[in-house]
């Protein structure tokens, strides 16, 4: 194969995979089920949520301060969220995940996935 | 117990009068220019302290020490914009006693996030504070991530532990203690079963004569544990510590100033050289307080301690930024 046509071969498998790698994807309607909690004032809003397996959850901090996301059972746990800072936990297994920020631990949550 | 108008000024004399303080409960706290005191049945007030004619007492004692406390290097949002500039006036403040201090106790949140150029930029500002003696505890927000390993290896030598520990100063007794590891969902500051063993075995062999002095940077004693201001174990700390003559306990975490004595033991926090912070309730959070940037030095401040020998007493002295 000549260098030229290698690399026009190279392309064409870049460009038909590209779709299927571009954030756009997820704008399809069949995306999973977003859902987004506020940090705020010290507390998670809202402080008690219901979803559907397979929903991602998006937790961003609207606080001055750094705050974190941590599940009282580890299974799943943010790095430090400065302001404006999100984090996103995608639901995949049903049951009850209590959460809170471990630097400010008064910040308690509580999601259930059913 | 003295006070003085227009003066941040507090005097705790624990054994000179001989008065049995034990179960009697009394809050402190200055506001402006004057002072707001007592207080019963447990319930606390806090006032801030902002009086900008506040002027250094400079009492000749035989021991002299700083607290400060707070830095939160690399805070940069509207509540203060420049804490480098905010602790620079702090370390001119400690430069200006009237008596050098013999060392300088920072009781936590040394850093905002935890970043190495935040520890850096502290350090090197400290190095122009007339003593190089400077005893540090964690704040919550200087163990962020790495559970404290990047703190006890900048400030951990001599430690054990997270970094608890203890020294003599001409008589008197220290114990730096850490409460911000392993916080538990709903719960406050935690010394843990590790560190309490420790504390009491620390103090073991001391005469009840000793003064000690106990810093960390959450309070060991309840303030408001609505915004998680006390630490759970506390009082199995301080059960160690009741048959001592003296005790003094500085700690920081909230960011303004206030007094509690109860019993042979004396409470006390220290304002940050950052930002203040809301009084328990005033707010719906505990989050920076904006001020207007006339006021900012106002709330944020230094303590100056004295220990006088003859008398066991500790004298605190709190200055503000102004």
């Amino acid at each position: 194969m000549k260098r030229r046509d290698w690399i026009l071969c190279v392309t064409a498998v870049i460009a038909l995979a590209l779709p299927a790698l571009t954030p756009f994807e997820k704008t399809v309607a069949a995306g999973p089920p977003t859902v987004d909690i506020k940090i705020d004032n010290f507390s998670f809003t809202p402080p008690m949520l219901t979803v559907k397996t397979g929903t991602q959850i998006t937790w961003t901090n609207g606080d001055d301060i750094p705050h974190n996301v941590v599940s009282d059972d580890q299974s799943f746990k943010s790095k430090v969220l400065d302001t404006d800072e999100k984090f996103t936990f995608t639901a995949s297994k049903p049951g009850t995940y209590s959460y809170f920020c471990s630097i400010h631990p008064k910040m308690t949550g509580k999601v259930m996935v059913e | 117990m003295p006070l003085k108008e227009n003066r941040n000024v507090i005097l705790h004399d624990h054994n000179h009068d001989g008065v049995d303080r034990r179960g009697f409960l009394k809050c402190m706290a200055w506001a402006g220019t004057g002072a707001l005191c007592v207080l019963q049945g447990g319930v606390l007030k806090s006032y801030a302290l902002h009086d900008p004619s506040g002027v250094h007492k400079a009492a000749k004692g035989d021991l002299s020490f700083v607290q400060i406390s707070d830095s939160r290097m690399g805070f940069n949002k509207a509540a203060n914009p420049d804490v480098i500039a905010t602790l620079k006036i702090a370390v001119e403040k400690i430069r200006a006693l009237p008596v050098p201090p013999e060392f300088i106790l920072h009781t936590g949140d040394i850093t905002h996030l935890s970043k190495p150029s935040e520890f850096d930029t502290v350090n090197q500002i400290l190095q122009s504070a007339p003593t190089k003696d400077v005893f540090f505890v964690p704040g919550e927000h200087d163990v962020l991530e790495d559970n404290g390993k990047q703190y006890l290896e900048l400030y951990g030598k001599n430690t054990k532990g997270a970094g608890w520990y203890s020294f003599d100063k001409k008589g008197v007794h220290f114990i730096g203690l850490v409460n911000v590891m392993n916080l538990k969902a709903g719960g406050m500051g935690s010394l843990g079963t590790e560190q309490l063993e420790w504390l009491e075995d620390d103090v073991r062999h001391l005469s009840k004569s000793t003064p000690v002095v106990v810093f960390a940077h959450m309070p060991l004693w309840n303030v408001y544990p609505e915004w998680g201001w006390g630490t759970e174990d506390s009082a199995q700390a301080l059960s160690y510590l009741k048959r001592f003559g003296s005790v003094t306990v500085l700690n920081g975490h909230i960011h303004q100033t206030m007094q509690k004595v109860e019993g042979n033991v004396t409470f006390h926090t220290a304002t940050s050289t950052a930002f203040p912070q809301p009084h328990p309730g005033a707010a719906p959070s505990p989050g920076p307080m904006k001020v207007p940037a006339e006021q900012l030095r106002g709330l944020l401040g230094v303590t100056d301690v004295n220990y006088v020998r003859k008398h066991h007493a500790l004298a605190l002295i709190d200055s503000t930024l102004d």
